[in-house]
């Protein structure tokens, strides 16, 4: 049986088809030369270049790369380090109230989140004086809180997959549990932490809710760009960017896909080396 | 940096301390510490503000000095005004809406997948996984754009309602600024969330069991009756929450194609912060959606751990 039964296929077909007509819709339609972005006037590459000679664009989205690149990292590092935590450390004093603490970030809804965060920066900035204005610090700041715990949930899961036979050699060779950590147990897991950083750089450019509540006056990230253009109406120009976002996207992914792919068959490869060459 | 260590006469106390028992202190208090700090605390002061008075001042908020100490009169409003009863009716009713269609969309889709053979089936799974990574806003964006008066998309709807549906021909259909918008477009965003742990479930039974029955006599839906579909509850009620807990906080999504006389509970919340600036009552809201999630997230929560523990017990 090659094909699913025909009720399968033609829902399989229609949900691609749900998924991705929008998409190529929003696609076609950003080549439009109407003004009237959902009526067919001819070609035209107008809003490209309408798009290229924007400088609010590109500022803005230059700022959400670089709140991105600060908040995926800082991200990644203290979730990696709550994923070891919950995998590794059996038993410490508050684990319960920090598994609590991983898990509720995922499930408060966003607009909850943002409120919670705005509401104690303005209370700070009133006792303590800090923040004195809300901005790229408070935005990379709720940017953290929300998606380590995402790559916390990754890493965590990578770990308890992982064979802790490697682990318990490099103890019977001597190592400290601190050097088995650093020179075993991290990069074994470093593609597990890598595609955490991916996921929180990604959730990090994508965010609007808990963005639009922390984020202050000039302080304008892509997403909030195009929110605050798409309430007013459907404009040509967010086409395009739609267009080369998607693009970009598409890419991107491909290309980490790939390399993710064969960074784990060869690490997988070399693990099975390992152990057969030592059994 | 071992090697410092090593030829270093005296290791500072800071360096001992790091490498007898500090490593791990450091890996538990730095997350937890910030988690803390910044999750935390925010979620008691939304607690403690719930309570409190709204005020002219600057924060807007007093607590009361004396007995009960608790504002009562948010919570009473919560259960009395129509606005916020309304907004829970609505937010659940779409919600709820959203995750049948994710469902009976999703379950199908899911089952197919498995049907599907070797590398067709990860190129599809990433064409699922694909949209996630484009921004979220645009997806809704594109669908503003379908449901426009004007769109190709509306009118195409248009003619097959006055095709089939008896009575005067209408113009156009009005999709955008409703609640039929938002399940749509809903359903559009959070239909992966349904699929990945439903495919994830239906993937791993064993296809055994479906051909003993079909040797058995069984026709293929009745099979899928008796075998496939109880197997597959623990990925339906996955699915579900996934879809369910999200959107019934939903804030982008009405805001852009909702309409604006019957909010969603999300978009009542931002508004009482925002425009009226009442932050107690936007606390209480919000707590009130909070108690509202905890159930299903129980479940989750359980049936996740139920999966997990099933699956360390594998030999």
């Amino acid at each position: 049986m090659n094909r699913p039964p025909l009720f399968l296929y033609s829902c399989l077909c229609f949900g691609f088809a749900f998924f991705y007509v929008p998409i190529i819709s929003m696609i076609v339609f950003s080549f439009n030369r109407s003004r009237l972005a959902t009526v067919w006037g001819g070609f035209s590459t107008e809003w490209y270049g309408k798009l290229f000679h924007n400088p609010q664009i590109f500022r803005a989205a230059w700022l959400s790369l670089e709140i991105a690149l600060v908040s995926a990292t800082f991200a990644t590092i203290l979730g990696t380090m709550a994923g070891i935590a919950m995998a590794r450390f059996r038993r410490f004093r508050g684990r319960t109230l920090m598994s609590g603490f991983i898990t509720a970030p995922l499930i408060m809804p966003e607009v909850i989140t943002g409120i919670s965060m705005l509401m104690m920066f303005i209370l700070m900035a009133e006792w303590i004086g800090w923040p004195s204005s809300r901005g790229f610090t408070t935005i990379t700041i709720a940017h953290i809180t929300f998606s380590m715990t995402f790559v916390t949930t990754i890493v965590q899961a990578r770990l308890s997959s992982m064979d802790l036979s490697i682990e318990e050699a490099a103890m019977d060779l001597g190592s400290k549990p601190w050097q088995v950590l650093k020179d075993v147990t991290l990069p074994v897991i470093s593609p597990a932490i890598l595609s955490g950083w991916l996921l929180a750089f990604t959730i990090s450019l994508d965010d609007v809710v808990i963005t639009s509540f922390v984020s202050g006056p000039g302080t304008t990230t892509l997403p909030i760009l195009v929110w605050s253009k798409v309430r007013l109406g459907v404009t040509p120009d967010i086409n395009a960017l739609a267009t080369v976002i998607v693009l970009i996207v598409t890419v991107g992914v491909t290309i980490a896909g790939i390399l993710l792919q064969r960074q784990e068959s060869r690490r997988e490869k070399d693990v099975q080396m390992a152990l057969r060459s030592g059994g | 940096m071992d090697r410092h260590a090593e030829v270093s006469p005296a290791p500072s106390v800071i360096s001992r301390w790091f490498n007898r028992d500090g490593w791990r202190q450091l890996i538990i208090a730095t997350p937890f510490g910030w988690l803390f700090l910044f999750f935390f605390v925010p979620a008691l002061i939304v607690v403690a503000i719930s309570i409190a008075e709204s005020t002219r001042t600057s924060p807007p908020f007093t607590f009361l000095g004396e007995w009960p100490y608790v504002h009562l009169a948010n919570i009473e409003r919560l259960f009395t005004d129509t606005l916020y009863i309304r907004a829970f009716a609505t937010s659940l009713a779409n919600a709820l809406m959203a995750t049948l269609l994710c469902l009976l969309l999703g379950y199908p889709m899911a089952l197919g997948l498995t049907r599907v053979q070797g590398s067709w089936r990860n190129i599809l799974l990433m064409l699922i996984i694909l949209p996630f990574w484009t921004s979220y806003l645009l997806r809704v964006f594109a669908w503003i754009g379908l449901m426009g008066a004007n769109s190709w998309f509306n009118r195409l709807l248009t003619a097959a309602y006055n095709h089939l549906v008896p009575g005067p021909a209408v113009d156009h259909l009005q999709m955008m600024n409703t609640n039929f918008a938002v399940v749509l477009v809903m359903v559009y965003s959070y239909l992966p969330f349904m699929i990945l742990p439903l495919y994830a479930n239906l993937e791993k039974l064993d296809q055994t069991l479906n051909e003993a029955a079909m040797d058995l006599g069984s026709r293929p839906f009745r099979v899928f009756l008796d075998v496939t579909l109880p197997l597959s509850i623990p990925g339906i009620i996955a699915g579900g929450l996934l879809v369910f807990i999200p959107a019934s906080g939903e804030l982008v999504i009405p805001s852009l194609v909702g309409s604006a006389s019957d909010p969603m509970i999300g978009r009542v919340i931002s508004d009482e912060f925002a425009s009226a600036r009442d932050w107690p009552m936007a606390a209480t809201v919000a707590i009130a959606l909070l108690v509202l999630l905890v159930g299903p997230t129980m479940l989750y929560s359980y049936f996740e751990n139920r999966a997990r523990n099933r699956l360390e017990e594998r030999p």
